[in-house]
């Protein structure tokens, strides 16, 4: 059973009215379980439309969704998934363990349960001492690992991401790279991750899947093969530096085709 | 470090309010000025103390004028801001209508309710002081309901939570700093109310109308006593609402729209 099923999936923003956009066309995608999937492409190319959609926070004009086999919102409701933002978007009022137990507390958990289960999490990110303070008192670097915690408490197979690390410095997004590649190993999680930089894509994915605007859609999938025991001699490798380059020709390839910008070449 | 809060918090207004009245009572002797004109704070004083009873027994009754006002229109417009989430369309005819008139003078409205109600009824004027802190809560609390971050409405989705968990984990605590803020603004503005009111008629037993009719009899240590009074108790409620503030939200949450980060 695939993680993620993506079948002639299409969305048309205010379908039928005059400002009608054609966000995603003939899209599909199967991702499989264990595995690192990055979509990548220029603004507008509906990287962010597609998550959304396989998390069901939109609904597809046409096509079907399935997640971990059933469909989008079913995985929903059962909360199949775990997701994170480029905002962390912690509950400011609550504190760190309580922010991570929130979808806990929504799933019916009892207190000592999922307090349990918060120090498990805040472990895993390494905020072991950090469970009483206020999101404000923490660093961006250490509100997007709380995130991570939140979307990983449930122990879902799947995580969503739409650019995590946006917001973040170089260094701490590398630090924050190599640490998300350990949790997922040792999670055995699989990821859906949204970005628009190449080598963030190409350091942490098993494939990456080219996207281009206007309308939104796959133009191609990369094989990364870089096998799975990541570092940061990674980043120095020149094999790594030639998925860079194929993942770049592949988006200059878009780039020629519609025109646009937005992709980041660090 | 309580020592260091008292040198850096406490003192420079101290010592500014000292100096202050100090220059006032030393122009007042140097430049000879006459009494009806302007009385020292010495003077001002010594009346409050001799007037204490009179000038406590005026408070009390403006200030709980202002209080079951402020209660009330606290009330409403909380149970209000309820009413137009749920309800959008009533949303959009009620809150352009809210800011327009918490932008005009509303409490003249304060001379037709007298017309309404007995002469030495208190209800003119806590029905006022309701109305204007109605209008301010509301506004505010309605915000806070509303302008919620996209970000915890979308991942409050995607733990399949509705509108009604929504509500409860989000929407609420979001408005709670909006609630105070609009507290603090409206709790001395109550008390504002409260004696302005009295200028309309009624009975003359608050502080507007003491200090009215001394400043009319020429008795201005008198008058200017009750307005000490009146300073008093605006901010007895502005500290009021300061400290339910300090102690509702532990860990201290601030101002609405603040960044966790």
């Amino acid at each position: 059973m695939s993680a993620v099923e993506v079948t002639q999936v299409n969305k048309i923003f205010n379908a039928g009215k005059q400002n009608a956009v054609e966000a995603l066309v003939d899209v599909d995608l199967v991702v499989q379980p264990g595995e690192f999937v990055s979509l990548i492409g220029p603004s507008g190319c509906g990287k962010s439309t597609l998550l959304r959609l396989i998390a069901n926070l939109l609904e597809p004009t046409s096509g079907s969704i399935l997640v971990n086999g059933k469909p989008a919102k079913q995985a929903r409701i059962d909360q199949d998934y775990g997701m994170a933002f480029q905002q962390s978007g912690l509950f400011e009022w609550r504190t760190v363990a309580r922010n991570i137990e929130l979808p806990l507390e929504l799933k019916g958990w009892d207190k000592a349960k999922r307090r349990a289960r918060s120090r498990e999490m805040l472990e895993l990110v390494k905020l072991g001492d950090f469970a009483k303070h206020m999101p404000w008192q923490l660093s961006g670097g250490m509100q997007q690992r709380v995130a991570i915690a939140r979307a990983l408490a449930s122990h879902p197979k799947l995580l969503l991401m739409d650019e995590p690390f946006g917001a973040l410095d170089e260094m701490t997004r590398e630090h924050m790279q190599s640490e998300l590649l350990q949790i997922c190993a040792r999670t055995s999680t699989t990821v859906v991750f949204v970005t628009h930089s190449i080598p963030e894509a190409v350091y942490l994915s098993n494939r990456v899947v080219v996207m281009s605007p206007r309308p939104g859609r796959i133009t191609d999938i990369i094989d990364v093969e870089l096998g799975s025991d990541r570092n940061e001699d990674t980043r120095e490798d020149a094999a790594f530096y030639g998925r860079i380059t194929a993942v770049r020709e592949a988006l200059r390839g878009v780039e020629m085709a519609a025109g646009a910008r937005g992709i980041e070449d660090r | 470090m309580r020592l260091a809060w008292v040198t850096r918090v406490v003192l420079p207004p101290a010592v500014f309010g000292l100096v202050l009245f100090g220059a006032w009572e030393l122009a007042v002797v140097v430049f000879n000025i006459k009494p009806y004109f302007l009385v020292p704070p010495s003077a001002i004083a010594s009346r409050f103390v001799d007037n204490a009873d009179l000038i406590w027994a005026a408070m009390r009754v403006s200030g709980a004028n202002a209080l079951i006002g402020l209660l009330l229109g606290a009330a409403f417009g909380v149970a209000m801001s309820f009413l137009l989430l749920r309800f959008r369309a009533l949303d959009e005819i009620v809150t352009p209508l809210s800011i327009a008139l918490n932008a005009i003078p509303i409490f003249v409205l304060v001379a037709v309710f007298n017309n309404m109600f007995a002469i030495t009824s208190e209800v003119p004027r806590r029905l006022m002081v309701t109305l204007v802190v109605y209008f301010v809560v509301l506004v505010n609390v309605a915000r806070g309901l509303r302008d919620v971050d996209a970000t915890h409405v979308e991942l409050m989705q995607s733990y399949a939570a509705g509108e009604w968990k929504i509500l409860q984990r989000v929407r609420v605590p979001n408005a709670v700093p909006y609630f105070f803020t609009a507290l603090k603004i409206a709790a001395p503005l109550s008390v504002i109310t409260a004696f302005v009111s009295e200028y309309f008629g009624g009975s003359q037993n608050g502080l507007g109308n003491k200090i009215t009719s001394n400043l009319a009899t020429s008795k201005k240590a008198e008058g200017w006593a009750y307005v000490a009074g009146a300073c008093l108790l605006g901010l007895a409620f502005f500290l009021i609402a300061v400290a339910i503030e300090a102690v509702s939200t532990p860990g201290g949450v601030g101002e609405p729209g603040r960044e966790g980060g």
